[in-house]
C-alpha cells in the first residue's frame, strides 16, 4: 500500500511536466484549429466582396466612359464601341417574367397536388422526379430548347398563336413578325421548365410545413380541399411562398446556357415576344472571349455587375422572407 | 364522404354546388399541372437518351474530338472536365468544411455566423456567369492567358456554398449529448469535433461533397472564359483546358451533323453522372436516418 502511494508519487512530478506539456500543445492546436474555421467562415465573405470589387474594377472603364447612359442605351456597336445595357436587360426581364407567370402557378399546384391531393406511396417518387428535374445541367435544357423545342415551337405553337392574337387589337405586336422558333418566348419557356422544379419543391416543403392542426380545424367545419389550401396553408406560408419564387426568379434572371442557345442574340428590343433578343448572361456568354478592346470587356463586365446587383437584391429579399417563415415556425 | 352525412336540404344549395364546383376544378387542375411537370422530364430525358445512346460508342471514351466532317470522340473535353472537377472539389471542400464547422461549432448563435449563412445562401444561388467574370478578372487578366487552373478555381468557388451550407446542417443534427460526452472525458474542442462531431456527421458532409460535384460537372457559363477550350489533348493545367459542357455547347451551336451527334452524347454522360451522383447523394442521406 505504501509503496504504491510512493510510486504514484514518484511519477505524478513527471507526470505533471508531461501533462503541462500535452495541455499546452493542446491548447495551442484547439486554437489554431478554431482560428482556422473562422477565416473560412471569413473567407465566404471575402469571395463576396472580392466578385464585387473585381466587377466594379472590371467595369469601370466602361462606367466612365458611358455613365449612367450605360444603363439606358439601346445601342450595342462593337465596331464604333458604343454600348449600352437596356436591350440585354429588357431580354432578362421579359423572360424572366414569362418564365415566372408560367412556372409560379404550376408549381403552386404542383405543391398542392403532393402535399394534400397525391396518394402516400406516390409522394416520394414525384418528389424525387421533380428534384432530378432540378439537378439536370442547364446546357442540356439548352440542348434540347435548340434542337427539339424551338423547332416543335416553331412549327406548330407560333403559327397558331399568330393565327389567333395576330388580329387581335393591343396583342398584334405582342405576337408579331414571323415563327422564328428560337426567341425571347422560347427562351422564356425553357426558362419557365427549368425553375419549376425550384419553386415546386420550395412551395411543398413550406405547405408540409403547416401545422396539421389548422388543416384539420378547417376541414372540420366542412371546408373543401381548395378552401383549405386558399384559406388556411396560402396565408400561412405566404412569406414562404413569395421566398421560394423569388429564388426561382434569382435563377432565371441568372441563367446562362438554357437561354443562350435560344434567345438569337439580336441587341434589340422588340415588341414581340416572337422576335430575337437577348439577355445579360447570353450576351456575356455570346461575346466575351470574342471581345476585342478594352472598352468591349469592360462593357460585358458591366453587364455582368448589372445582373450581379439585381439577383444579389432578388435573392437577398427572397432569404429575408424565408428567415421570417422559420421564424415564425418558431426554428 | 360528408354527402352522405348531411341532409340533402344542406348539399342542394346553390352555395355548396358552387363551392363543390370549384374544388373539382381546382383539385383538376393540380392533377393538370402535375402531369404538365413530369411530361417535360419525360420528354427530355426520352430525347436524350434517344439521341445520345445512338452516338455512344467506344470511340466516345477513346478518340480525341474531331475536326468537323471527321469521326472522333470526347477523350479530351471528359478528361478536361474530370481534372478540373478533382481539383476544384480539392480546392473547395476543405475551405467549406471548415467554414461550416465554425458555424456550426464555434460561433452557432454569433453576429459572424448568421452573416457569412446569408451571405452562403445568396452565393449558393449566384449566377454562375457572374463567376466566370469574377475569376477572368482576379486570375486570366492578371496572367494574360486562359488555363485549366483559372477553370478549377472558378469551379471551386461554386464548391465552396454547396459545401459549407451541408456542413453546417450535418454538425447541427449531431447531437448535443455526443459533445457533452467527448468534453466530459476531456477532449479538448478539436479533437472534439474532429474525432466525434465529424464522424457523427460523416453520411451527410460526403453528401454535400456529392452534390457540389453533381453541381459543377454540368455547369458551362464559368468555364467559357477561365479554362476556355482546347481542341487537343493537353495535360498542361496552365493552358487552355478542354470540358467537357464546353465543348458541347460549341459543337450543338456549329452546322455540323458530327459535331452536333457528338454534342448529344456528351450530353447524355453529364446528366447521367450527375443523375447517378445525386442518386447516390440521396441514398447516402436516406441511409442516415
Amino acid at each position: 500500500m505504501a509503496d504504491v502511494a510512493l510510486q504514484s508519487g514518484v511519477t505524478s512530478v513527471t507526470e505533471q511536466v508531461d501533462r503541462a506539456r500535452v495541455l499546452q500543445r493542446l491548447r495551442l492546436s484547439d486554437a489554431a484549429f478554431r482560428h482556422l474555421t473562422r477565416s473560412a467562415a471569413i473567407l465566404v465573405l471575402i469571395i463576396l466582396g472580392g466578385i464585387i470589387v473585381s466587377l466594379v474594377h472590371g467595369s469601370w472603364p466602361a462606367l466612365r466612359t458611358f455613365g449612367f447612359s450605360f444603363l439606358y442605351t439601346e445601342v450595342w456597336n462593337p465596331v464604333t464601341e458604343q454600348f449600352g445595357a437596356i436591350s440585354p436587360i429588357y431580354g432578362t426581364v421579359v423572360t424572366s417574367v414569362i418564365a415566372m407567370l408560367i412556372a409560379v402557378p404550376v408549381g403552386l399546384f404542383i405543391a398542392l397536388f403532393l402535399t394534400e391531393l397525391c396518394p402516400m406511396w406516390l409522394r416520394r417518387p414525384i418528389g424525387i422526379a421533380i428534384e432530378l428535374l432540378a439537378g439536370i445541367p442547364s446546357i442540356i435544357y439548352g440542348i434540347w430548347g435548340l434542337f427539339v423545342f424551338a423547332p416543335f415551337l416553331q412549327q406548330y405553337v407560333q403559327p397558331f398563336l399568330i393565327s389567333v392574337f395576330g388580329n387581335l387589337p393591343g396583342l398584334s405586336t405582342l405576337f408579331a413578325g414571323p415563327p422564328y422558333g428560337i426567341g425571347v418566348l422560347t427562351a422564356g419557356l425553357i426558362l419557365a421548365i427549368m425553375v419549376l422544379p425550384f419553386i415546386t419543391s420550395i412551395s411543398r416543403d413550406v405547405f408540409e410545413a403547416v401545422p396539421p392542426v389548422l388543416k384539420e380545424a378547417a376541414y372540420g367545419l366542412g371546408c373543401t380541399t381548395w378552401e383549405v389550401a386558399r384559406y388556411v396553408v396560402l396565408p400561412f406560408t405566404r412569406v414562404g411562398v413569395i421566398g421560394g419564387v423569388m429564388l426561382g426568379l434569382g435563377r432565371a434572371l441568372g441563367e446562362t446556357m438554357a437561354v443562350t442557345f435560344v434567345i438569337g442574340n439580336a441587341h434589340r428590343i422588340s415588341g414581340s415576344i416572337l422576335a430575337p433578343g437577348t439577355t445579360i448572361s447570353a450576351t456575356i456568354a455570346n461575346e466575351f472571349t470574342e471581345a476585342v478592346g478594352d472598352l468591349y470587356t469592360s462593357s460585358l463586365i458591366a453587364l455582368g455587375l448589372i445582373l450581379f446587383v439585381i439577383t444579389f437584391i432578388v435573392l437577398a429579399f427572397a432569404r429575408l422572407m424565408l428567415m421570417r417563415l422559420n421564424a415564425r415556425l418558431g426554428k | 364522404m360528408t354527402d352522405m352525412t348531411l341532409p340533402s336540404s344542406q348539399t342542394n344549395t346553390p352555395l355548396y354546388r358552387k363551392r363543390q364546383r370549384r374544388n373539382v376544378l381546382t383539385m383538376g387542375m393540380a392533377y393538370a399541372a402535375t402531369a404538365f411537370g413530369l411530361t417535360w422530364l419525360v420528354l427530355i430525358l426520352g430525347v436524350l437518351l434517344y439521341e445520345g445512346f445512338s452516338g455512344l460508342s467506344l470511340a466516345v471514351f477513346t478518340e480525341m474530338t474531331p475536326p468537323p466532317g471527321a469521326a472522333g470522340g470526347l477523350l479530351n473535353p471528359i478528361m478536361g472536365s474530370l481534372v478540373m472537377t478533382v481539383i476544384a472539389v480539392i480546392i473547395g471542400t476543405p475551405l467549406g468544411m471548415l467554414a461550416g464547422t465554425y458555424m456550426a461549432e464555434y460561433g452557432r448563435y454569433d453576429k459572424l455566423s448568421s452573416v457569412v449563412r446569408f451571405i452562403n445562401d445568396i452565393l449558393l444561388s449566384a449566377p454562375s456567369i457572374v463567376i466566370g467574370l469574377f475569376v477572368y478578372e482576379i486570375m486570366v487578366a492578371q496572367m494574360g492567358h486562359f488555363s485549366g487552373w483559372d477553370g478549377a478555381v472558378a469551379l471551386a468557388v461554386l464548391v465552396v456554398p454547396v459545401v459549407v451550407s451541408t456542413t453546417e446542417d450535418m454538425l447541427t443534427l449531431v447531437p448535443d449529448t455526443l459533445r457533452e460526452a467527448a468534453a466530459s472525458i476531456g477532449l479538448p474542442r478539436s479533437l472534439m469535433i474532429t474525432k466525434v462531431a465529424y464522424r457523427a456527421a460523416r453520411a451527410g458532409m460526403v453528401t454535400g461533397v456529392l452534390l457540389a460535384v453533381a453541381r459543377i460537372s454540368g455547369e458551362t457559363a464559368p468555364l467559357l472564359f477561365t479554362a476556355l477550350n482546347n481542341q487537343f489533348w493537353s495535360t498542361n493545367m496552365n493552358a487552355p483546358v478542354s470540358s467537357l459542357p464546353v465543348v458541347i455547347f460549341q459543337f450543338a451551336l456549329s452546322p455540323y451533323k458530327d459535331w452536333q451527334k457528338l454534342a448529344w452524347t456528351g450530353a447524355l454522360i453529364i446528366t447521367l453522372a450527375v443523375l447517378t451522383l445525386s442518386i447516390m447523394a440521396r441514398a447516402l442521406a436516406s441511409q442516415r436516418k
